[in-house]
């Protein structure tokens, strides 16, 4: 059974009198343990896109269905758990909690899954180790460089351990050096067994990546398996 | 909502956002500290205030006889009118509707004697009801009572500080001083707010000091207590016709404005009244302005504090935050602040009242108060607006989109 099963998905918002037809229709699946790179130019749609799997969004028609659950009207408090319980979020900017530590700040969905302080804590650390930042725990987002927030923030993502990883040009704000550690990173997670999805409008991030989905003003022109780059060679 | 560890998620961004807090922490223990100070001198003011003109009864009218300056039903002009005990039976016998109680006074300055000490005291003497009208407070024994009067016994009654001048703090009780020439036995010691002099005055019986002046039945005034439920237009035509009654029976002209006089303090009661009506008003305006501002204050502050984290209500949503949860934490966080900062505004406020005394008694402020009751209510009172002012930026927050609370910069 597919992870991800979308179909007929439109979305359009609405600019003052006209609308903007965003997302045209988009029938698009997804099995456990992809890896899909998400591509388009500015204004495809591919945000918007990732924004309604990732349940920031809502789809104006059209069916979502996350592992076998239908993700449909919910309100914000169901959104919510569903995204505690199903995804992982990173972002271009980071959007770290600037007044937490690195360890609180991977701890916080933990927080929302009620989970006690103690066992949050020494897994918050865990997630750390595997993004190699033990050291920096303690730290707070405005003594990491751009590569350490993004590596925090994805420690963060998986720290839930949810069934779906969405990056959001996690390589938007590094440079390409940062961007292929990053990108390591991923691969590796995604090596563990973890669906991932990643939008990106670079070619060679997209590379690395097992299959790239091509969005052109609202709708799906090309969807293909590739063969995957390592990143690593490049660190 | 109140598990330990929401606490500890609070107390962390409390501790990491010292600014923030210090801010709405400070606005609201300003607010709360002003009303309090300033609720405090309306109080001092009133309290000067009643020093002032509240150390007698107001419910009391006094009746002086005067010397005619008009002829009247064949009586000459210039003619000494005198009342007697005649008159307080009259009094009783008419208006005892209207009356609480009727007490003579007849006023004699004398010097009286114990052991060494001397001096010139003040001698009034009346009915045991007079305690009431001058709102005497018996300190010790007791005050002249109904067996004086029948007995003309020659029991006194002196003032705290003839005490003090003539004992020296030793007993006064039961001691015999010398009135005069003749010996009075003190059966009771008073004290009056009314200031000092009210505390060097002797009061006697009545029919004992008639006796004393030869036996006669007259009465220097008439001081009657009428019933206070009768209000200020009672009083007012009590006043008319004891005027009327009095006129017609010492065969006064009613145009005469000589024969007799009658003081009414109701009318003075009435400005005073309100007069501090008034100052209640001009107060309450300034503590209710306070409070409005205290509470614009917290709301503004609030509303800064949720805009300014929207972006981090954003993320927190993406990571699995309900809206609950959201609006919970902003909150309890802004009522924790409120609460904690609200009550130390209020007890400065209350040391600065308490500590000021009677320091400020030029400026017509004594001893300002405010009621830990009132002060513990508007605290309150701040702190539930507080958390309405919170709640509405708080929930429009939390009803934001994940997505468009991220974008916020």
């Amino acid at each position: 059974m597919a992870m991800i099963e979308i179909k007929d998905l439109h979305k359009s918002y609405q600019m003052g009198s006209n609308s903007l037809h965003v997302l045209k229709g988009i029938n698009f699946s997804v099995e456990a343990g992809e890896l899909v790179a998400i591509m388009g130019s500015s204004g495809s749609g591919k945000s918007t896109l990732l924004n309604i799997l990732g349940m920031l969004d809502e789809a104006n028609e059209g069916s979502y269905v996350l592992d076998g659950v239908p993700i449909k009207n919910l309100n914000e408090t169901k959104a919510a758990q569903y995204r505690n319980k199903f995804l992982g979020f990173v972002f271009q900017s980071f959007n770290l909690i600037n007044y937490k530590t690195a360890a609180e700040n991977v701890a916080l969905p933990l927080y929302y899954q009620r989970m006690p302080r103690k066992e949050r804590q020494e897994k918050a650390i865990k997630y750390l180790e595997q993004v190699g930042l033990k050291d920096w725990a303690t730290h707070l987002p405005s003594e990491l460089s751009g590569g350490q927030k993004q590596r925090v923030a994805i420690a963060r993502a998986m720290a839930a351990e949810p069934k779906v990883l969405l990056a959001d040009e996690p390589t938007g704000a590094l440079d390409s050096k940062t961007s292929y550690e990053v990108m390591d990173l991923i691969q590796k997670i995604n090596d563990a067994g973890n669906t991932i999805l990643v939008v990106t409008h670079e070619p060679d991030i997209a590379d690395m990546c097992k299959r790239i989905v091509h969005l052109k003003d609202g709708v799906i022109v090309e969807d293909k398996k590739v063969k995957q780059v390592r990143a690593a060679q490049y660190v | 909502m109140f598990n330990r560890d929401n606490w500890k998620e609070i107390f962390e961004t409390i501790q990491k956002n010292k600014l923030r807090t210090f801010l709405s922490g400070f606005t609201v223990a300003l607010g709360i500290l002003i009303f309090v100070v300033l609720y405090g001198f309306g109080n001092g003011l009133k309290n000067t205030f009643n020093e002032f003109f509240g150390n007698d009864a107001t419910n009391v009218l006094y009746l002086s006889p005067g010397r005619t300056t008009e002829p009247y039903l064949g009586y000459k002009a210039n003619r000494r009118i005198e009342f007697d005990n005649s008159d307080l039976k009259d009094i009783k016998e008419n208006f005892a509707m209207f009356l609480d109680y009727v007490t003579p006074q007849i006023s004699r300055g004398a010097l009286a004697k114990y052991g060494q000490e001397s001096d010139n005291y003040s001698i009034r003497a009346a009915a045991p009801s007079i305690q009431e009208a001058e709102k005497l407070i018996l300190m010790e024994g007791r005050f002249i009572n109904q067996s004086d009067i029948d007995n003309k016994t020659k029991n006194i009654v002196i003032g705290r500080l003839v005490k003090k001048d003539l004992f020296k703090g030793n007993k006064a009780l039961g001691e015999f001083i010398d009135l005069g020439g003749s010996s009075f036995r003190i059966v009771g010691v008073f004290q009056d707010d009314g200031g000092d002099r009210e505390e060097r005055i002797i009061y006697m019986s009545y029919t004992s000091r008639q006796r004393q002046d030869k036996a006669t039945d007259k009465v220097d005034q008439i001081i009657i207590g009428f019933k206070p439920e009768i209000g200020y237009a009672g009083a007012m035509a009590l006043e008319k016709s004891l005027n009327t009654y009095f006129r017609e029976k010492k065969y006064i002209s009613p145009k005469d404005p000589n024969g007799m006089y009658i003081r009414n303090v109701t009318d003075q009661l009435k400005q005073n009244q309100q007069f501090a009506g008034v100052l209640q008003i001009i107060i309450s305006f300034f503590c209710i302005g306070t409070l409005i501002a205290g509470i614009i204050g917290i709301s503004n502050i609030m509303v800064f504090v949720v805009k300014e984290r929207t972006k981090e209500i954003g993320i927190r949503k993406a990571l699995g935050a309900t809206p609950r949860s959201v609006i919970g934490t902003i909150l309890l966080e802004s009522i924790f602040i409120t609460t904690i900062s609200g009550f130390i505004g209020m007890m400065i406020g209350v040391g600065i009242l308490t500590g000021l005394g009677d320091t400020l008694k030029d400026y017509f402020i004594t001893d300002p108060y405010i009621d830990m009751g009132i002060a513990i209510a508007s605290t309150i009172m701040l702190i539930i607006f507080g958390g309405i002012a919170g709640y509405i930026p708080a929930k429009r927050a939390a009803d934001i989109k994940p997505i468009v609370a991220l974008r916020d910069e």
